[in-house]
């Protein structure tokens, strides 16, 4: 059981040597001539102004409220899958419920606009 | 008993080596096949300088990159700077350590099974990964200190966690016919008829949401050359762009693997030896892949959320409902 656990732990520490080896060649390897103008956010070749960090739409924000309820929902929905062959009526029906009602909130929020892009 | 456990020990880090070593060069060389297969499509060459058929392309690339010069744009976040390209990258590489890439193999009478391991809660360990990645997207994009990237980081991270839904709920069908997270048990359950003609609608599901969440044509607009630079990684210059296009690629190579595993039958098939038939599967989804990019144009941002949450969702919902009420009509 944990054998197949340390296998993936060895598999990251050699995926890790890889990236940092990469890394640290480059490095090695590389040129080092940093100027202002090179370490300049890159603007399409124009003069970097104002500050990056703009404010950003609501429409993201609600899509990560979404997201969460929504990917919440998937995570019920697997146990359930594996077990559905068993439980057979039992299950069929207490996910239909279960999918009645976020429906009925999937279509709220359809109709409040919250999946609008304009 | 001591000395079996360390000759174990040992070919489990041969195997392991052996593998990423061929991921990495089959990654490499996919950056090749992918300019060529797209120069032949635009009545093009391709890369034909660096060697025959341009075969030291990727070479060629890894010495460039490696003495490039790694710029570090000022202001910028620098530790989370640096960071992520790596989380992009390991995620990558980590997803397929649950992959099956065939049947078994006995070497020196040791039966070695042809994945890496095969965790009894895989399906769920690859929807893991593959959402972690979002934060490789999204802090590159925002440590760059660049408005570009802070774009680009932000719309990945929207796309990709917008997809990730209709992705977990189109691979739920899998686990009802397949009864396992397991994704060795998912191949065995295939071994009759792959899940494609149990559940095409699964897998056009499957296909245009993972397509989005690796964030490819016609869904590439995190990076949409044209409007924003490169998107969320303009900023980054020599071996930490190259971690995040070798991230790009190997995602690549693990759609298809999934894809193959999911709805193909993954090793299965007559006559060639399994193995074959793993590469040769993944060699298909992986050309249509490529296809794609040649064929289809940009979506726009609007069109891109509503055929997430308006489209996909419902139908992926109704997937599961109409499999379900099946599998109940015909037991």
């Amino acid at each position: 059981m944990l054998i197949e656990y340390l296998a993936i732990l060895i598999y990251i520490a050699i995926a890790v040597f890889f990236a940092l080896f990469a890394i640290i060649a480059s490095a090695l390897l590389g040129q080092k001539k940093p100027t202002p103008l090179k370490q300049a956010p890159y603007e399409c070749g124009m003069t970097t102004f104002g500050s990056s960090f703009r404010r950003i739409p609501i429409k993201y924000y609600i899509i990560a409220m979404l997201f969460l309820l929504f990917d919440i929902e998937v995570v019920f929905l697997y146990p359930w899958a594996v077990v559905f062959k068993e439980f057979k009526m039992f299950a069929f029906i207490s996910m239909a419920v279960f999918l009645g009602i976020l429906v009925i909130a999937y279509i709220y929020i359809w109709k409040k606009g919250a999946l609008e892009w304009e | 008993m001591l000395l079996e456990w360390i000759l174990g020990f040992v070919f489990l880090i041969v195997k392991l080596t052996i593998v990423l070593i061929i991921l990495l060069t089959v990654a490499a060389y996919l950056v090749w096949v992918e300019r060529k297969l797209l120069g032949r499509i635009q009545a093009r060459y391709g890369p034909n300088r660096a060697g025959e058929f341009g075969l030291l392309q990727p070479l060629a690339d890894l010495v460039k990159l490696i003495t490039k010069e790694d710029t570090v744009p000022q202001e910028a976040n620098k530790g989370i700077f640096l960071l992520a390209p790596g989380v992009v990258g390991l995620m990558a590489l980590l997803i397929f350590a649950v992959v099956p890439f065939g049947s078994g193999v006995t070497l020196w009478g040791r039966s070695i099974p042809l994945v890496i391991t095969d965790l009894n809660v895989g399906l769920l360990f690859i929807l893991a990964l593959s959402s972690i990645s979002v934060y490789g997207i999204a802090l590159g994009g925002w440590a760059s200190n660049s408005k570009y990237s802070l774009l680009g980081g932000i719309r990945g991270a929207a796309q990709m966690i917008s997809y990730e839904v209709p992705m977990g709920l189109s691979l739920v069908p899998v686990v009802m016919l397949a009864r396992s997270f397991s994704l060795v048990e998912i191949t065995n359950a295939q071994s009759a008829r792959p899940f494609i003609f149990v559940q095409p609608v699964s897998f056009i599901l499957f296909l245009i949401a993972a397509l989005a969440e690796i964030k490819r044509i016609p869904f590439d607009l995190p990076e949409a050359e044209n409007e924003l630079g490169a998107g969320y990684h303009t900023e980054y210059s020599g071996m930490r762009f190259g971690l995040f296009f070798l991230g790009e690629y190997i995602t690549m190579i693990i759609l298809g693997s999934l894809i193959a595993v999911f709805f193909l039958g993954g090793w299965h098939g007559p006559l060639l030896p399994p193995i074959i038939w793993f590469l040769l599967k993944v060699g298909i989804i992986v050309f249509t892949l490529i296809w794609f990019r040649a064929t289809f144009p940009r979506i726009r941002y609007d069109q891109l959320m509503n055929t997430g949450w308006k489209v996909l969702i419902p139908i992926a919902l109704l997937n599961i409902v109409v499999t379900g009420a099946l599998v109940l009509g015909t037991s």
